[in-house]
């Protein structure tokens, strides 16, 4: 019994470190294809919230927010230094052109909503 | 058979007759198709749908609003037609929105001829009313009550792409509604879960038994509280629920992710001693159905007083948003029309009335007015304005009427620029912040890590019953951890503080400026411009003996009032300044780089410089005075008459009135000053002692300061430069906080990282204080949370226990957490209240009137 509930606790552990961090890569993406992606604040969550495009190219990105809670209320592209203020119903337009590969988190101000852009 | 006329618009040539003849004429029951090209009307015989037949104008591009139409324009026959398709909406598919006007900002369109294609697009979809689409900054504006999404695809569809915009006044106004609505929501939330939590508490506390006997009634009692207390996850607690799970889904975790796990194995281990209590050893039939909705209830608290003070932190953009006003009074050929202030367009002529806002950045053509700019520039002093002077929107306009023209409107004003400025700033976040984002990122999961392992310690380690502990210990912690702590700490700073220095007249433009200036230790000040006032002005004006001041004045204005130099302007300012009135001057010649001279009255009257009249062959007196003049910075100007000196005025670039207190404040703080200027030594060292500094770089060309700038931080200084932010761009680029001192209203200045608003060197200290407080609150909050996190975590792991044998409740832990976002909010708040300098006298006056 006690053998078995510390492989459960060290198995728990296990899957939290693999499911948040590990295997966190292998969400699905969107591509940018030219058109305007349109993500969904709701919940907690960007939907989508990965986002893939290329480098140098103008990526648009529509961002409807139904969280009226304030956390929602701003998305924040680190390392892009873009920032925008989403009024909530809406659907606000950010446009960024990422000049360099790598991988770009957005979130909102205190980080509950994550996010993260791929440039290739 | 009957006779329709529809209205029509943009129908001005034959070409027009053509297209609409061959727009309507295929369609089903037209016999015949007249336009009047006069009246912008056409006129249809025979059966066809009126629907139809607008939609086929639509297509072409030339219908126009049925109750635009002009004429009496008669239906032949008496009523059926009409209502059917047109008039209202046919189908109220879209969500029944009162009618209201939308802006939508329209993208890739180029030319007039999109103009039709996107107006036509627009009023094809139903419930439009009217829709203009104006080119020149790329908006169109749509009254009628359409689904802005449907305006939106039908864009699309021709081509084309649109966002709606709004009045951004109105969005604010929105954001507050849909704030406070949910902060009602979140209030009752609260009150329903705390209604169960606390009775369920109370019992506990009091010594009702929180144990449960197989086959007792306790167990059907508890069973009851059970389902009760799963209503309160259900309902008041949903939306942790549902947040935590769709995050767990995107392999992301949140605070709704502690909350639900907490509350959930709470609810969920209570729940398991009822309907199996012979499960668990006796001393662990514990049930802790209080945990659940007292957590949920104190939570959403924290949520509701959070979101009243955040509403607070927003106040500086609201403020500006509130500055720009709805309507301008518009002059036309036909008279006034109060116009909104979107339909304005540049080279428009307006009038504003005393004690109006002025709508739009322009220039003014008539009328003298006194302007109050303290808004924009933080600048108490009102400014006079006269003919040729620019004007901003959202300045005040004093007691007189002004006339003026549009040279900025929407978004290209100089208050809708600082707000988006304002906006974008508020984002930002100075790299002292990036500690706390790297901890947030990965705050959660390795909560989640550690309750897990608290759990499995107690019950390797801990007394019996250790079920009751493990659930007890780790659910703590879930609660206990606040990740909204740590990720506010820093936003909400710099957002107040980004907001505040906006009500000062500082813009901070870079995030790492707002950190940076609070770091510097030296200040490096351009000359002209930003010391002295940019432009000549007379400091002194000499009489020779038996002539008086004005009178050598007077003739200096005479002689200079047909010049455009700057030096005539100086002279002319000084004049007018004491009421002298300038008489007619003839042969009026300037020579470049020497002087003018003209005559009045038969006599010849030159005013120049030394060597200009000395070639001249005339004998200069005054030379001592001149000489003193050429010492305080001043250029020596000798007005002759008739080849006799009649007086002499010192002309200098004055330093402005407050830029020696400005410096002095610098000093006070051990900050080294240097003035860099291209100008030779002796006015650089005369303007250096009036302004007090002691630190002077002259005659360095502009392209060397920003080595001169570099040889500072080579020092080990951290270096501002402060200049007018063209011609010093490089060293503004160069130095590690560079601030461009504005021209009053222009804020198109890109090199700079902060931009002074109002000339003030006052500016510079301003914005180092307010970086200095922001910087301290941040690190108060950050300080505060990392604090929080790594004393509660611990604590409620149960790390005391075995030395004192304190354990937290799960209650204790939701009140703590839900009370340290709210103190973090709290403590941004209080950067409301700080005065960039208590002791300015003015300043502290406009302060309070906003």
């Amino acid at each position: 019994m006690s053998l078995l509930i510390n492989v459960t606790g060290l198995a728990l552990m296990a899957l939290i470190v693999w499911w948040f961090w590990l295997s966190s890569k292998g969400r699905p993406a969107k591509r940018a294809e030219g058109g305007a992606i349109d993500i969904v604040v709701s919940d907690g969550v960007y939907e989508p919230s990965v986002i893939e495009t290329n480098a140098g190219e103008t990526l648009t990105l529509r961002f409807e927010r139904r969280d009226p809670s304030p956390c929602a209320e701003q998305v924040i592209f680190h390392k892009l230094d873009v920032s925008e203020t989403l009024p909530v119903g809406e659907k606000t337009t950010v446009t960024l052109t990422p000049e360099n590969p790598g991988t770009y988190r957005f979130t909102c101000q205190m980080q509950m909503y994550q996010g993260t852009l791929i440039v290739h | 058979m009957s006779r329709q006329t529809l209205p029509i618009q943009g129908a001005t040539c034959q070409h027009c007759v053509k297209s609409i003849h061959k727009a309507l004429e295929p369609l089903n029951g037209v016999s015949a198709v007249s336009v009047d090209l006069q009246n912008q009307t056409v006129t249809v015989d025979g059966d066809a749908d009126r629907g139809a037949l607008r939609a086929a104008l639509a297509e072409a591009g030339y219908a126009a609003d049925e109750d635009d139409d002009p004429g009496p324009a008669p239906p032949a026959n008496d009523e059926p037609t009409g209502g059917d398709a047109n008039g209202a909406p046919p189908k109220s598919d879209a969500p029944a929105s009162e009618p209201r006007d939308l802006s939508l900002a329209v993208t890739g369109a180029h030319c007039a001829s999109c103009v039709r294609t996107i107006e036509s697009a627009l009023q094809s979809v139903p419930g439009v009313d009217t829709a203009s689409m104006n080119l020149a900054n790329h908006t169109a504006r749509v009254s009628g009550s359409a689904d802005p999404d449907a305006l939106v695809r039908a864009v699309q569809n021709a081509g084309y792409d649109a966002t709606p915009v709004r009045d951004p006044a109105r969005a604010e106004d929105d954001r507050e509604e849909q704030e406070h609505r949910l902060y009602r929501k979140l209030v009752r939330q609260t009150t329903v879960a705390l209604a169960v939590g606390v009775p369920v508490m109370l019992w506990g506390w009091f010594g009702g038994t929180m144990t449960v006997q197989a086959g007792g009634a306790s167990q059907w009692g508890w069973g009851a509280v059970s389902v009760i207390t799963f209503l309160i996850l259900a309902l008041p607690g949903r939306h942790f629920f549902v947040g935590a799970w769709k995050a767990f889904r995107h392999h992301n975790a949140n605070m709704d992710t502690l909350i639900a796990v907490g509350t959930g194995a709470a609810w969920g281990y209570s729940t398991l001693v009822v309907i199996a209590p012979n499960l668990l050893p006796e001393m662990a039939r514990h049930v802790y159905f209080e945990a659940s909705p007292m957590i949920i209830g104190l939570v959403n608290l924290g949520l509701a007083l959070e979101l009243r003070a955040r509403g607070k932190t927003g106040a500086a953009v609201k403020r500006l948003l509130n500055l720009g006003a709805k309507t301008a009074r518009r002059l036309d050929d036909d008279g006034e029309h109060d116009v909104p202030v979107e339909d304005i367009r540049v080279d428009d002529r307006l009038r504003v009335r005393p004690g109006e806002t002025i709508a739009v950045d322009g220039e003014v053509l008539e009328g003298d007015s006194e302007v109050d700019q303290s808004m924009l520039t933080g600048e108490p002093m009102p400014v006079v304005k006269s003919e040729g002077d620019t004007v901003a929107a959202g300045t005040l306009n004093g007691s007189g009427t002004l006339v003026y023209r549009a040279t900025r409107v929407g978004a290209d004003t100089a208050l809708a620029r600082i707000i988006d400025l304002v906006k974008k700033a508020q984002g930002a976040k100075p790299p002292i912040g990036r500690l706390a984002d790297t901890v947030a990122s990965v705050f959660v999961p390795t909560i989640l890590l550690i309750a897990v392992a608290t759990a499995l310690i107690w019950y390797n380690f801990g007394p019996q019953p250790v079920a009751a502990y493990m659930v007890v210990a780790s659910v703590t912690v879930l609660i206990i951890a606040c990740p909204c702590a740590l990720g506010l700490a820093t936003p909400m700073s710099v957002m107040v503080a980004v907001g505040k220095a906006a009500e000062s007249g500082i813009l901070i433009r870079q995030d790492a400026a707002l950190q940076t200036a609070a770091e510097l230790d030296t200040v490096v000040l351009d000359k002209t411009g930003t010391i002295t006032e940019g432009r000549p002005s007379v400091t002194r004006v000499i009489a020779a003996e038996g002539q008086d001041e004005d009178t050598v004045l007077r003739l200096a204005a005479s002689l200079e009032a047909g010049s455009e130099h700057p030096l005539a302007r100086a002279i002319l300012d000084a004049a007018e300044e004491r009421g002298l009135k300038t008489a007619p001057v003839s042969d009026f010649r300037a020579l470049n780089g020497k002087g003018v001279s003209a005559r009045q009255d038969d006599t010849l009257l030159r005013l120049g410089n030394r060597r200009w009249l000395e070639q001249e062959g005339i004998r200069l007196g005054l030379e001592d005075e001149a000489r003193q003049l050429s010492d305080e910075a001043a250029t020596p100007l000798f007005l002759t008459r008739d080849d006799t000196v009649i007086g002499v005025l010192g002309v200098a670039d004055r330093i402005k009135a407050d830029a020696a207190e400005a410096i002095a404040r610098l000093r006070d703080r051990d900050v080294r000053v240097v003035m860099i200027t291209g100008d030779i030594q002796a006015t650089a060292d005369a303007i250096a002692k009036q302004a007090g500094v002691d630190e002077v770089l002259a005659e360095v060309l502009p392209e060397d300061k920003a080595r001169e700038v570099e040889k500072l931080q080579k020092e080990g200084r951290k270096v501002a430069m402060v200049g007018d932010g063209i011609n010093d761009a490089p060293a503004l680029a160069q130095a590690d906080v560079g601030f461009a001192i504005g021209t009053g209203t222009d804020v198109a200045i890109e090199s700079a990282s902060i931009t002074l608003m109002s000339g003030s060197l006052h500016g510079v200290a301003d914005a180092m204080a307010i970086s200095r407080a922001t910087l301290r609150n941040i690190k108060q909050n950050l300080f505060g949370a990392f604090v929080y996190n790594t004393l509660g975590v611990p604590v409620a792991a149960g790390l005391l226990y075995p030395f004192t044998g304190w354990l937290l409740s799960p209650v204790i832990a939701g009140a703590a957490m839900s009370l340290s976002s709210v103190t973090v909010v709290s403590n941004a708040n209080r950067l409301r209240f700080f005065k960039p300098r208590g002791h300015h006298g003015p300043r502290a006056k406009t302060g309070d009137h906003s």
